[in-house]
């Protein structure tokens, strides 16, 4: 169901009234929340915002907890301005306190380290560390944003602080992170190591109705057919902006050479897999550092133009509008060293970061490292499917993957071995078939690039 | 596998001797561990088949079960085991420590020495844990009752299999881990997992390589498994008629023979554990020859506490640890295990150039030359007060640390805690690093003396073990909505109403 909707702006429309009406309807049901899941790009701040502007309007005082401290300075931000007449509250610790907040030019929003100075505020904004030191203070409402990045025990901390949720997030992203490996707690309801969306179903399934956003304003359409079907297999969702809508072109001319075919490729599909021969290497593989740095230099340096909805006239593509994911925190910072060294003016202001730290961002066009490039194994880690969606899910208009050739022997050489346990539901999709089906759909999109 | 682990497996095998991993031993070792060889029968789990146990090498205490399908047996196996574990146990509840009040801590009080045990391998631990599952349950569990010695047992061997999941406790130590921790061998990482080849990468015999040594220990016959599990052949060609012979002798009512032949299979089970036995003595010699980490002796301090307080909840009748952690329990585990790995690694760091050259490869920690020092800076704290706070630049040839926004610690300096105030890239590719002391400098009337580095001395940075304040957690009776079910789900019957209850 991935093909264009008719309305895609009054489906989604119609999807958000839904989950109003149901938050608005909860206490004739008697039901303890709402639970939104959201694709990449579909809307989620927006209704979040949306929502605990109507709560507080009906004069519920709302919590929300967000998991870092960037997510709240957005949402705050977003709540005030259009919200001149709402009072907001953002807790925060000393670090982010008062002058130093992003947040204190906004005379609608207090900032305070203690509770008890926010009790005007209609909505209280906090990070789920924070609200866990929070004490005696009982809520009606508690929107919980990027639910499925908090940890069940970070819910556990905060989850008596309030009567009624609302949890919003990405099913599709990377699970919350924990270096302990025990099988003590697998099987259980509660393993403090699940997402908190998991265990709030797990034990409150009959009383939380559960929603979804169908359209992602962000991907393109060329995106939303792979990444819907490959990780998000049951529930589909489909591009929102028509075909031919956006649009790159470069206004210099380009050479012949492999970089030069990719971006080519790229402006046109949505997709490029920018391919260098076979050969294991470590994980700060130089050859493919230096062509994920190059690939953005060039695309500076051709005067890229972007033409989209937004934008209908077309704007120059800027260096922050372009983004590099990888999967380590080394590899991030190799790449960011190299790219001054490509003498393209602005080159070193590319966002470079990991996965995790990309979550939940947006750029015009991404390139990644193959989490599988260069290696002799595929570990759980590397495999999962939530760090590729991250990766391949975060672009406007085009998707550029840079790998050593030899992946899909790779894969087939190590199928997933992971144990299966008693009572965990099997999650999907799994990453190998998320790998594959990524690989299979970017074969007919692949440069070759000598070494 | 970090880099530098690649490489030292990598000199090993080329050396055809394991290489040293660590300068200091990070495990603190009792004058007197108690070591404990176990063989468990295949088929069934935890059933007992042997135990070589005891604090002197010279005379280990043999415990075997000629039949150990039978449940008398196993119990009569649990008592005699029982009777060696829980004395030793018992002689270091009795001595204990007064701690006077300490920032924020009432006065209290800690065992001087703790209890040590050492078992071969992993596995082991996990044959112990599935022991003190189906020991700590048995018996009466009416309050102001004596505990079984048996019960008592598994509640002790609970209590150690649970303590060896968190990384630096030195309560229970499984030996391979020990020796892979502070060596690198010329073989895998699951082949390390077997003592005898482990020590032939670390001590080969004169004459042959590591590899070769190692190759020698796959023969069954002369160096036997160190257990749980025991050689297929031996209990093909050895137990088993063994066994055979002594049911019949029994069932023939012939008491001469049935002794004779108990006698013949304690022979042949102290022949399969004694060479792990002396392994285990050995490796401990091997380990002792080490130097002791500095920090070694708080983590030390954090056992002995842990140690107290479950002797005193055993005295003071508490129950035994359930089935199934409670959701408030995991979660405060959790808390307790991600706290525990942390501060180990960071403290390994602290204490060992070999653990901080393995930081600095991987972007972890930064060493350079001090250029410039303004060890008399002030500023004003959020409050409003006048406060020291020193900087200096320090120049570094390494690529700029990964960890930003974090208190990082100097192993010469380790009073003064840092943060990074300002990286800058140099032509020549080098960096200029400006630190700003955030702890450890004194007051501006009374600056502390060695907080600052001198100019032109070499230092060195990587993150400061934190003992960051552990959340609050509920309690047991306030468990929030999210994590337990609207009606309680029939109770699990399975080894124990009352724990197995996760509601």
């Amino acid at each position: 169901m991935t093909s264009l909707l008719s309305d895609p702006a009054a489906t989604a429309r119609a999807a958000v009234q839904t989950v109003l009406d149901d938050l608005a309807a909860i206490d004739r049901t008697g039901g303890r929340g709402v639970v939104v899941d959201s694709p990449p790009g579909a809307g989620k701040s927006t209704l979040v915002r949306t929502a605990a502007r109507d709560l507080a309007k009906a004069g519920e005082p709302v919590m929300i907890i967000a998991q870092t401290n960037n997510q709240i300075a957005g949402l705050a931000a977003g709540l005030a301005a259009e919200n001149p007449g709402l009072r907001l509250g953002r807790l925060s610790g000393e670090d982010y306190a008062a002058a130093r907040s992003p947040l204190a030019r906004f005379s609608n929003i207090s900032i305070d380290t203690k509770i008890i100075g926010l009790n005007e505020c209609a909505i209280v904004l906090a990070t789920a560390a924070k609200w866990a030191r929070v004490k005696d203070h009982r809520w009606r409402w508690a929107i919980v944003d990027e639910a499925y990045q908090m940890r069940s025990d970070a819910l556990l901390l905060v989850a008596s602080q309030f009567e009624r949720g609302l949890f919003v997030g990405d099913p599709g992203q990377l699970d919350p992170f924990t270096t302990v490996t025990t099988e003590r707690w697998t099987g259980l309801t509660y393993d403090p190591r699940h997402n908190a969306v998991d265990v709030l179903l797990a034990h409150q399934r009959a009383a939380v109705v559960e929603r979804r956003l169908p359209v992602s304003w962000r991907l393109p359409a060329s995106a939303a057919a792979l990444v819907s079907p490959a990780f998000y297999p049951y529930t589909p969702f489909a591009a929102g902006v028509a075909n031919g809508v956006r649009e790159l072109h470069f206004t210099t001319a380009g050479v012949r050479s492999p970089l030069d075919d990719t971006l080519d490729l790229a402006r046109r599909t949505g997709w490029a897999l920018h391919q260098l021969p076979a050969r294991h290497t470590s994980r700060t593989d130089g050859e493919v550092a230096q062509a994920a740095a190059g690939l953005a230099a060039r695309l500076l340096a051709r005067g890229t133009v972007e033409r989209c909805e937004h934008h209908p006239g077309g704007r120059p593509l800027l260096p922050d509008d372009i983004a590099i994911g990888v999967v380590h925190r080394d590899q991030a910072e190799q790449i960011r060293r190299l790219l001054p060294g490509t003498n393209v003016p602005g080159a070193e202001r590319v966002v470079v970061d990991n996965a995790n730290r990309l979550q939940g961002r947006q750029f015009e066009v991404v390139i990644v490292v193959h989490p599988l490039s260069g290696r002799r194994d595929a570990t759980a880690f590397h495999l999962e499917a939530g760090r590729l969606c991250v990766l391949t899910s975060r672009h406007r208009h085009a998707c550029i993957i840079v790998a050593r050739a030899g992946i899909p022997h790779l894969l087939d050489a190590h199928p997933a071995t992971d144990p299966v346990h008693l009572n965990v539901p099997v999650k999907f999709p799994d990453g190998w078939q998320a790998h594959h089906s990524v690989l299979n759909h970017l074969q007919i999109h692949t440069i070759a690039a000598p070494g | 596998m970090s880099t530098l682990l690649a490489l030292a497996r990598i000199r090993a095998a080329r050396q055809g001797r394991a290489e040293p991993l660590r300068q200091v031993r990070h495990y603190h070792l009792v004058d007197e561990p108690l070591v404990l060889v176990t063989a468990a029968m295949a088929g069934e789990a935890a059933a007992p088949l042997a135990c070589m146990v005891g604090t002197d090498r010279h005379r280990p205490v043999l415990l075997t079960v000629s039949q150990p399908r039978n449940r008398d047996q196993q119990q009569a196996f649990y008592a005699q085991l029982a009777a060696v574990v829980l004395p030793y146990i018992r002689r270091r509840e009795n001595a204990l420590q007064q701690l006077p009040t300490h920032t924020g801590k009432a006065a209290r009080q800690r065992c001087a020495d703790a209890p040590q045990l050492i078992v071969a391998n992993r596995a082991t631990v996990e044959h112990l844990r599935l022991v003190g599952r189906s020991l700590r349950f048995q018996g009466s569990r009416e309050p102001g009752t004596t505990q079984a010695p048996v019960a008592l047992l598994g509640r002790w061997l609970t209590f150690f299999t649970e303590q060896a999941d968190y990384p630096g406790s030195c309560l229970l130590l499984p030996m391979t881990r020990q020796l892979a921790a502070h060596w690198a061998s010329g073989q895998s990482a699951l082949e390390d997992e077997s003592l005898a080849a482990l020590l032939a990468w670390i001590e080969p015999p004169s004459g042959l390589s590591g590899a070769e040594a190692a190759l020698r220990t796959e023969n069954p016959v002369e160096f036997p498994p160190a257990g749980p599990a025991t050689d297929p052949t031996f209990d093909l060609v050895e137990l088993e008629p063994r066994m055979r012979a002594h049911r019949h002798a029994l069932a023939a009512g012939d008491h001469t023979s049935a002794n004779r032949s108990a006698a013949k299979l304690e022979r042949a089970l102290d022949a399969q554990l004694r060479p792990t036995w002396n392994q285990l003595w050995s490796a401990l010699a091997l380990l002792r020859a080490i130097p002791p980490a500095a920090r070694c002796a708080r983590r030390w301090d954090d056992d002995r506490d842990q140690f107290t307080r479950h002797s005193l909840h055993l005295m003071h009748g508490g129950p035994p640890q359930p089935v199934h952690d409670h959701p408030v329990e995991a979660a405060r585990r959790l808390a307790a295990l991600e706290r525990a790995s942390h501060m180990f690694e960071d403290e390994q760091a602290l204490d060992d150039p070999f653990v901080l050259a393995e930081r600095r490869a991987a972007g972890a920690a930064f060493a350079g030359i001090v250029i410039s020092r303004e060890p008399d800076r002030q500023a004003r704290s959020p409050k409003g007060r006048r406060v020291l706070r020193p900087r200096f630049t320090v120049r570094t040839d390494d690529p700029p640390p990964l960890t930003r926004d974090q208190d990082l610690l100097n192993p010469h300096r380790p009073r003064a805690t840092a943060r990074i105030h300002q990286i800058t890239h140099e032509q020549s590719g080098t960096h200029l690093i400006i630190m700003e002391i955030t702890s450890g400098m004194g007051t501006p009337s009374r600056p502390a003396a060695d907080a600052v580095p001198e100019l032109g001395e070499r230092v060195c940075y990587t993150a400061s073990p934190s003992q960051w304040a552990q959340p609050e957690f509920p309690s047991r009776d306030q468990t929030p909505w999210t994590h337990s079910h609207p009606v309680p789900p029939a109770p699990a019957r399975d080894l124990d109403p009352h724990d197995a209850d996760p509601a």
